[in-house]
């Protein structure tokens, strides 16, 4: 399957998998199951809900009995001198005419609350789970889908909570009350009547069955179509710089175009029921019409029943516009549901512990790496084996060339990974063992990402700690030097920081990300090339602030500045996953070592 | 969010913005609706067939005349279906259409947006209308607008006939039309605010999911995930409840449109039946009307959720076009010039101010500099000082506040922008990679010119190593979508881009900052072939980037401080020592402190207050 589309977009292994139909099928159960689970907290709830509907079904279906009754002997009698019964049967239509309308506003004020409900339960058990899922989830699903199962997915099942779970109820209880009725008026005319419900559930089983496929296209196309938009919009400098844009609107333009198409798919689909059932109502109406007539004349049959007959058989088909909306979004939301409960059933594979033990208190943060060994997926090992010791509060500088496993060994230690085999311990605990929460205090990593949230500059910082006092903000500003800029902002700590951190350049957006990480306050600091940015005053200035922040924490900085990696109490060099040097910087330096090596290399540049 | 309240716009008013859009396709969409009328009137026509049915052959007793206006009922009938298949049919391709173009052209649109728009609107709001609201606009297309202009018609066309069929019974459904009308209008305008409500705020939520996924790395880190999601919650329960005022005010207004049709038709039953006895009606009239206006009962309720569905669909056509009225600011010039072939290259900048919008000082104050034809200019200043900004004034994404800059002479605002940015390249700090292949995220498109000039711009940035050795070569998809690449991996691709665009002029915003001293080294040897042929302007943070210049320029205060060699401004400017002489004197620290030293004790109660 080469389409200009697939070219463009290179190949990545999970365009690999196709689904089959027994994978549909165990997709469709899944997304039952959610749906189920979903609405079990309020079944009292529906079950009010679906008993307003029979008793407005009820006051609906007298409707057309009373305008019989009203033809049949509220006009003779009346005929024949006593208005009494033609009067009664008004006074009952009126009542039941209100009584429909006071019932349908209280159902769906009802419904409405209860698909509000189920939505944000479901919007808090997504957000919430995309919370607690791993970077291992993360890389592999990427944020775009994450955005399209938290945007575009739920909208859809918002559609179907809004129009559809009514319309739902309402053509079930038709179905049912519609058809007793015709019986009980007439059992002959009725079965007439109720054989077009037969080819009218068939056609609903192939509907939604087909609709099934046709809107499990759309999604997939809507979430490539939010892909597109949202890296866009977030590397538009590129974009522009570039000249992306025309090319970038071609590939909107074909995507939007496949995903056009995709809808449309399914809207031929609902032409074709829509009609077919208004075919089959209209053929109903004038079978009963005929086969009624004949009976009226032979005597057998009373005229006012004839008339509720095809008012009825009317009333069952005329909200048809609706049912399809409701089939559509029904369909749509399906497929949504299924993409959505894929995610809810990933299981992290970093677990928080049953029963966590504890660290000691304060921690003192000595680091164990005990024969650890760590690859991604099933890509070839990053780490064969590693041993390491951190004593408490020491400064440790991890080098080696790109793809050594540096940062491997960081993201390790915050525990975004567990090790395949070996442990990694703080203060002798298995990181396992850890309560995230507690484990989150202890340990705190600081990436070259620096990645700012929308809000005020002290909001950014405060994420470290969010109790903290504005006084420990400017605090923690201060030492790494950002107080200085940050005043002179517009608005110093309160200035909005932009899309992104936009306001702020890519060396101040590290500065804050710095002043975030020693708010935290953490017993274990790993910086992740967290001053890549920073020019050589600045850098030194943070360098300073980490000697008096760093004094009592245990401390891993992966840095490609040889002036950071000095100052360290001890480096370490790492190749291909195995340390190849350990030692004090200045005792490494005189050696012959690889890091001797890259020092006189690194003299020779500045020369 | 802070975007500022629009004015509230009548649904018509906004609606009418969809014209340009709709009148390409507008045959097809007429065509729907003439369809639709037929189907209706074939439909309504089905009870004044059963009136006669009631007067003529029941009355007369002549199966004969059954049997015929039976037939004629069924080829109505069938003819009202095949009608309802042709307007849906005809309706799928028009509107599907629409909504991709306006998706298009929106996005199109924003991306000719300066970044000062980008940087001031938050993406999810971009993101909920490219998405959720051309969804609701779709389906206010293809089912509503056509559903509401029908069904209006049919109640008109429905009480004519009521009217002249018995004019008594008729005035009493027209008297009941007045007060509706009067609520369904009333209701309209309240519901439009609070659908545009719910709008805004789906926008902030997606702006919220977005920040959330992206930013998840940071979150995880510092263990804020709960926190996140609660205030994820917070939001989510305010646009529920906005939802809820939503849902009390259409289960009015359903109740008031179900209630008045069936008093009504009550009220046609007293007076019609005591008509009929009064022998002034006969009783297929009667029934005839009745059946009228059952007939009639769909199109009325409908209303109330047709006119929901337009507010909602006007609300997201005002938000569409907010964005797409917000007016491109760096555009073409009206009368481009041309630069003389072939280029030379030659950039300078005269007193170029500059700041950003809202910000309450300047960030340029006057910089005036000359890169020769072919000269490398090396940019050194503080965190902070501007020099980011001052490389994307030169590729125009953004405008110089004041003074000018001029390539070749000619002023960059006077040059067409695909011009400009085809002789200006840029590559930045963080280097942006698209969820494409490797052969797009080089060629970005021109592909024109094949792999094998792909392959020698990767050369040149020292990339081509580690490409060769993924998993589908240059084929493999990378960015977010795809596979991950290291920091020194994602600039030297930057760098092979920056190549490959093969500018006069080449804007590098510090393109060695993630790279480890052992590959810095060997993109440096790649740079300095770069920069041989062209003009260069190279932010730099450390030595060794200086070292590629044939100048330095230190820019400090908004200014330019001082121009001149490596040598001469670090013997001759001490701001320039302070920010560019080697760190270290190349003794490691010494002391180690020990535990416990400084940092703050931890404090267990407060600790239990955040969790």
């Amino acid at each position: 399957m080469t389409t200009p589309e697939e070219q463009w977009r290179g190949v990545a292994t999970e365009d690999l998998e196709r689904i089959d139909t027994a994978t549909g099928l165990r997709l469709a159960a899944r997304s039952r199951r959610l749906l189920g689970s979903l609405l079990r907290p309020h079944l009292r709830r529906v079950a009010v809900a679906a008993g307003l509907l029979v008793v407005d079904q009820a006051a609906l279906l007298a409707g057309p009995l009373l305008i019989a009754a009203a033809i049949d002997r509220g006009i003779p009698a009346a005929l024949a001198g006593r208005p009494g019964p033609l009067a009664w049967c008004i006074v009952g239509y009126a009542v039941a005419g209100a009584g429909d309308a006071l019932l349908v506003r209280a159902f769906l004020r009802l419904s409405g609350r209860i698909g509000q409900d189920v939505l944000l339960d479901l919007r808090e058990r997504v957000f919430a789970q995309i919370q607690r899922l791993s970077l291992a989830f993360h890389e592999r699903y990427t944020s775009g889908r994450v955005i399209s199962r938290l945007t575009s997915d739920l909208d859809s099942l918002q559609d179907l909570l809004d129009e559809g779970l009514d319309g739902f109820f309402v053509s079930l209880l038709s179905i049912v009350g519609i058809g007793t009725m015709l019986l009980v008026l007439d059992v002959p005319l009725g079965l007439v009547a109720l054989t077009g419900f037969v080819p009218l559930v068939l056609l609903t089983r192939w509907y939604l069955r087909r609709s099934q496929h046709a809107y499990r296209g759309t999604r997939t196309w809507v979430a490539r179509v939010i892909v597109q938009f949202v890296e866009t919009m977030n590397g538009i400098r590129a974009v522009q710089a570039f000249r992306r844009e025309s090319r970038n609107s071609a590939l909107m333009d074909e995507l939007s175009g496949t995903f056009a198409e995709a809808n449309r798919v399914a809207l031929g689909l609902i032409a074709r029921f829509t009609a077919t059932v208004r075919l089959v109502g209209n053929v109903s109406i004038a079978a009963v019409l005929l086969l009624g007539g004949l009976r009226v004349l032979d005597g057998s049959l009373e005229l006012g029943a004839l008339a509720a007959f095809v008012l009825y058989l009317r009333r069952f088909y005329d909200p048809l516009d609706q049912l399809a909306m409701f089939a559509n979004s029904y369909s749509s939301a399906a497929a949504a549901l299924e993409k959505i409960s894929g995610v809810l059933e990933e299981h992290p594979t970093v677990v928080d512990p049953p029963r966590p033990r504890a660290l000691p208190s304060p921690v003192r943060g000595e680091v164990t790496f005990a024969g650890v060994r760590f690859g991604y997926g099933s890509g070839p090992p990053v780490l064969p084996g590693l041993d390491l010791v951190l004593p408490a509060g020491q400064t440790v500088a991890l080098v080696g060339p790109t793809g050594a496993g540096k940062s491997t060994v960081a993201r390790l230690l915050a525990r975004f990974y567990d090790p395949v085999a070996g442990e990694v311990r703080l203060d002798g605990v298995d990181l396992r063992w850890v309560a995230e929460a507690e484990l989150r205090r202890a340990v705190v990593l600081v990436t070259q990402e620096s990645f700012l949230f929308s809000g005020s500059v002290a909001d950014n910082i405060a994420l470290g700690s969010p109790s903290a006092a504005r006084t420990d903000v400017v605090e923690a500003a201060r030492a790494v030097g950002a107080d200085e800029f940050i005043r002179a902002l517009p608005e110093g700590y309160d200035t909005d920081v932009g899309k992104r951190g936009a306001r702020l350049s890519a060396g101040q957006r590290q500065l804050v990300s710095f002043a975030r990480a020693l708010l935290a306050d953490p017993a274990v600091l790993v910086l992740d090339e967290a001053t890549a940015l920073l020019d050589i005053p600045t850098e030194r200035a943070a360098a300073a602030a980490l000697r008096t922040v760093l004094a009592g924490r245990t401390a891993l900085i992966i840095a490609h500045r040889l002036s950071t990696v000095l100052a360290a109490d001890r480096v370490l060099v790492l190749a291909d996953g195995v340390l190849v040097e350990d030692g004090p910087p200045d005792e490494l330096v005189t050696g012959t070592g690889p890091f001797a090596a890259l020092h006189s290399a690194w003299r020779a540049a500045l020369a | 969010m802070s975007l500022p309240d629009p004015p509230q716009h009548a649904s018509l008013a906004a609606l009418r913005r969809l014209a340009p859009y709709i009148r390409p396709v507008r045959g097809r969409l007429l065509g729907a609706g003439l369809a639709m009328l037929v189907a209706m009137l074939a439909g309504l026509a089905i009870p004044l067939l059963i009136q006669r049915i009631v007067d003529g052959p029941l009355a007369e007793a002549d199966p004969a005349g059954l049997v015929l206006l039976s037939a004629g009922i069924l080829a109505l009938g069938v003819t009202e279906a095949g009608l309802i298949y042709l307007r849906r049919a005809l309706v799928a391709r028009p509107t599907t259409e629409v909504e991709a173009r306006m998706r298009t052209d929106l996005y199109h649109h924003l991306q000719y947006l300066p970044m000062a728009f980008h940087d001031r609107w938050p993406s999810g709001q971009l993101l909920s209308r490219a998405v959720s609201d051309l969804t609701t606009i779709r389906r206010f297309l293809a089912f509503v607008s056509i559903l509401l202009v029908v069904n209006v018609l049919t109640v008109l066309v429905g009480l004519v006939v009521l009217v002249v069929l018995a004019p008594q019974l008729g005035l009493l459904v027209v008297l009941m039309a007045v007060p509706m009308v009067a609520l369904c209008r009333h209701h309209e305008q309240h519901y439009g605010r609070v659908a545009r409500r719910a709008q805004d705020q789906v926008g902030d939520l997606t702006t919220t999911v977005e920040e959330a996924a992206l930013g998840i790395r940071v979150l995880k880190s510092f263990g804020r995930g709960p926190r996140a999601t609660r205030a994820f919650l917070a939001q989510a329960r305010a646009l529920r409840r906005t939802e809820l005022t939503k849902v009390r005010l259409l289960a009015a207004l359903w109740a008031v449109i179900i209630a008045l049709p069936e008093l009504t038709m009550a009220a046609l039953l007293g007076v019609g039946g005591y008509a009929v006895a009064a022998g002034s009606l006969t009783l297929g009239t009667l029934v005839g009307t009745v059946t009228i206006l059952a007939y009639l009962r769909w199109p009325l309720e409908s209303l109330g959720w047709l006119l929901a569905e337009t507010s909602n669909a006007a609300a997201a056509t005002t938000r569409y076009w907010e964005v797409r009225d917000v007016r491109r600011t760096l555009a073409d010039p009206p009368r481009p010039r041309a630069l003389a072939r072939p280029v030379r290259g030659a950039l300078r900048l005269e007193g170029v101010r500059f700041h950003y919008p809202g910000a309450a000082g300047e960030v340029l104050r006057g910089v005036d500099l000359e890169v020769r034809p072919g000269e490398t200019v090396a940019l050194v200043g503080a965190t902070g000082s501007g020099k980011t900004t001052l490389t994307a004034l030169v590729p125009r994404l953004a405008d110089v506040t004041s003074g000018r800059i001029t390539v070749d002479d000619v002023d960059v605002r006077h040059l067409p922008l695909a011009e400009l940015r085809s002789v200006v390249a840029a590559a930045f700090e963080d280097p942006v990679l698209f969820s494409a292949s490797v052969r797009e995220n080089v060629a970005l498109g021109a592909l024109a010119s094949g792999d094998d000039a792909v392959r020698r711009a990767l050369r040149v940035a020292r990339a081509e190593q580690f490409v060769e050795a993924l998993p589908w070569g240059l084929d493999t998809r990378i960015g977010e979508q795809g596979l991950t690449l290291s920091g020194g991996q994602r600039q030297r691709l930057a760098l092979a881009r920056a190549v490959f665009a093969d500018p006069a002029v080449l804007v590098l915003d510090d393109p060695l900052s993630a790279l480890d001293v052992h590959t810095e080294a060997e993109v440096e040897a790649a740079l300095r072939q770069v920069l041989r042929d062209v003009t260069a302007l190279v932010v730099a943070h450390r030595p060794s980037t200086v070292q590629l210049a044939d100048r330095v320029a230190l820019l400090a205060d908004g200014r330019i401080a001082a121009v001149g060699t490596h040598s001469e401004l670090l013997a001759e400017v001490p701001e320039y020592r302070r920010l560019l002489s080697p760190a270290v004197d190349g003794s490691p620290r010494t002391a180690n402190p020990g535990v416990g030293g400084t940092r703050r004790a931890t404090n267990p109660s407060a600790e239990e207050v955040v969790r």
